[in-house]
């Protein structure tokens, strides 16, 4: 249970964090909400060797095989047992209602037999909290921008839970276009590495790709599937003059197109409601050119720009864990009839 | 087999409201074309006729989407799928004979799971005009009294 006389006198609130949402199976001891003391994903290549091979990692079964060995890594890893936590934080939605019932059953049974406080935190939420393992302060109101393989969305957060929807995509989130186009040319998967890679050696000016929704009637949300088409047609216009792709290029613009759409709808947000802080979440926030050009366009309007570390961007636990910290504090604590919400939306926790 | 030709994206959409409006509870529809071909555009429409509110957006990465409606929508998508394998333990036979409608991008991927009863698209790049316009081929898979392609055709020519 939170315990703030203790934690004043030096004794860390530790989290299990529990996140299985989508592909990866992940658990985290968080202490006090920002000091990660062990951060495991399934898919993380340590994990791999010592459970043989890498297996589809989407099928609820997997989470299944994973789960207990994945948490008992995170409390080694932390250097803790099961006896040090005050709490159990896991992710109840948005996401695949037979992976996020894995998570959601073994932090109920968890939080049962161990007596502990539980709370279910929303996978999106989560992202933002990311930005609470960098060791910067976050004050409130603030935007973020969440960017990944599933969800763009640009949120105005209020406090801890009070949050808004400023914006979201019409149709492809950024991160699934850029796998998307990466697989297109060949350039495997995940596709943002590879393309930001890439593009740092391409002019972006010899194609022009398409902005979509930037005059009013688009408000703040995004669309990048017209961007998708038009990049497709250029690829197959350029193989049926049968010369090689110009990679660096087609990248370069191709990034150019959906990085300018978030960052001018980022900027829009930003000159609108003028919070002190702007975050970055998600698998995209790791994109160089991405972080760069934010950077570069939201200077002068006197905002800090923040970012989580590589590691917190995709999905992970220990932004769960972090999340579920403040619902702790704040005394949200969830039911024993908690189940799994896939279609969990942000606007109503 | 019915042929319906799109020159723009509302148009496409027009198709797939005409569709929406016409399916039935437990109607299956295969949706299959390359990448950017245009199937979610279709899917958006498809949910209109549905009477579905909410924007659909695709389903590659999550794999799948509920919308409610006059019938609700299971939005599926196999792009991102390997193996059937991991299809069945994502549970999707309970939505094929369910109360909605299901539409399923990249069908094709896997053709052995879906149910024989269902209404096939193949969406392609028209020849003509390949950057903007898209030739549908709509045609019915193991009972004819699904769907009635006369009455789409005849709602989409006019």
């Amino acid at each position: 249970m939170f315990d703030e006389k203790g934690e004043k006198m030096g004794h860390k609130t530790l989290i299990l964090g529990i996140e299985t949402s989508c592909d990866d199976t992940a658990a985290s001891v968080v202490g006090n909400g920002r000091d990660v003391l062990s951060n495991v994903v399934s898919s993380q290549e340590s994990f791999h060797q010592r459970f043989g091979g890498i297996v589809p990692e989407i099928a609820s079964r997997r989470h299944l095989e994973v789960i207990n060995p994945v948490i008992d890594e995170a409390l080694a890893k932390a250097g803790f047992t099961f006896a040090h936590l005050d709490g159990i934080a896991v992710t109840h939605g948005p996401g695949l209602v037979g992976s996020l019932l894995v998570g959601v059953s073994a932090a109920k049974a968890l939080s049962f037999s161990l007596d502990l406080p539980l709370v279910a935190v929303n996978h999106l939420e989560g992202h933002i909290y990311a930005n609470f393992l960098t060791g910067a302060t976050i004050a409130f109101p603030l935007i973020c921008l969440i960017a990944s393989g599933g969800h763009t969305s640009l949120l105005h957060v209020k406090g801890h839970g009070q949050l808004e929807v400023l914006g979201r995509t019409r149709d492809d989130a950024a991160g699934e276009v850029f796998d998307k186009i990466a697989r297109a040319l060949g350039l495997g998967f995940p596709g943002g590495p590879v393309i930001d890679q890439l593009a740092q050696q391409g002019e972006g000016e010899k194609f022009l790709f398409p902005r979509a929704l930037m005059g009013a009637e688009g408000k703040l949300d995004f669309s990048f599937s017209g961007v998708k088409t038009a990049v497709l047609n250029r690829i197959r216009r350029e193989k049926e003059q049968g010369k090689p792709l110009p990679l660096n290029d087609l990248c370069a613009a191709f990034q150019d197109a959906v990085v300018d759409a978030l960052v001018e709808k980022s900027a829009r947000a930003v000159e609108y409601l003028q919070p002190r802080q702007f975050l970055l979440a998600g698998g995209v926030a790791a994109n160089g050119e991405l972080r760069r050009r934010l950077r570069l366009r939201l200077a002068p309007l006197e905002v800090e720009v923040i970012y989580p570390p590589l590691e917190y961007c995709t999905d992970n636990a220990a932004m769960i864990a972090a999340a579920g910290y403040y619902y702790l504090r704040q005394g949200r604590l969830a039911p024993y009839d908690l189940n799994a919400e896939p279609g969990l939306d942000l606007e109503n926790p | 087999m019915l042929k319906l030709t799109s020159t723009s994206e509302d148009r496409t959409r027009e198709i797939g409201r005409c569709i929406g409006a016409l399916a039935r509870e437990g109607t299956v529809i295969a949706l299959n074309g390359e990448l950017g071909a245009g199937k979610t555009v279709l899917a958006k429409g498809i949910a209109q006729g549905l009477g579905v509110q909410d924007d659909v957006i695709s389903p590659s990465y999550v794999l799948m989407n509920i919308y409610p409606g006059r019938l609700n929508l299971y939005h599926f998508d196999f792009y991102r799928l390997e193996n059937e394998e991991e299809l069945l333990e994502l549970g999707l036979e309970e939505y094929f004979y369910g109360d909605g409608v299901v539409v399923v991008e990249w069908a094709d991927k896997f053709p052995g799971i879906l149910p024989a009863k269902r209404l096939e698209i193949e969406m392609k790049k028209s020849p003509e005009d390949p950057d903007s316009s898209r030739d549908l081929y709509v045609q019915l898979q193991g009972s004819l009294r699904l769907f009635s392609l006369k009455e789409l055709e005849k709602r989409c020519c006019l």
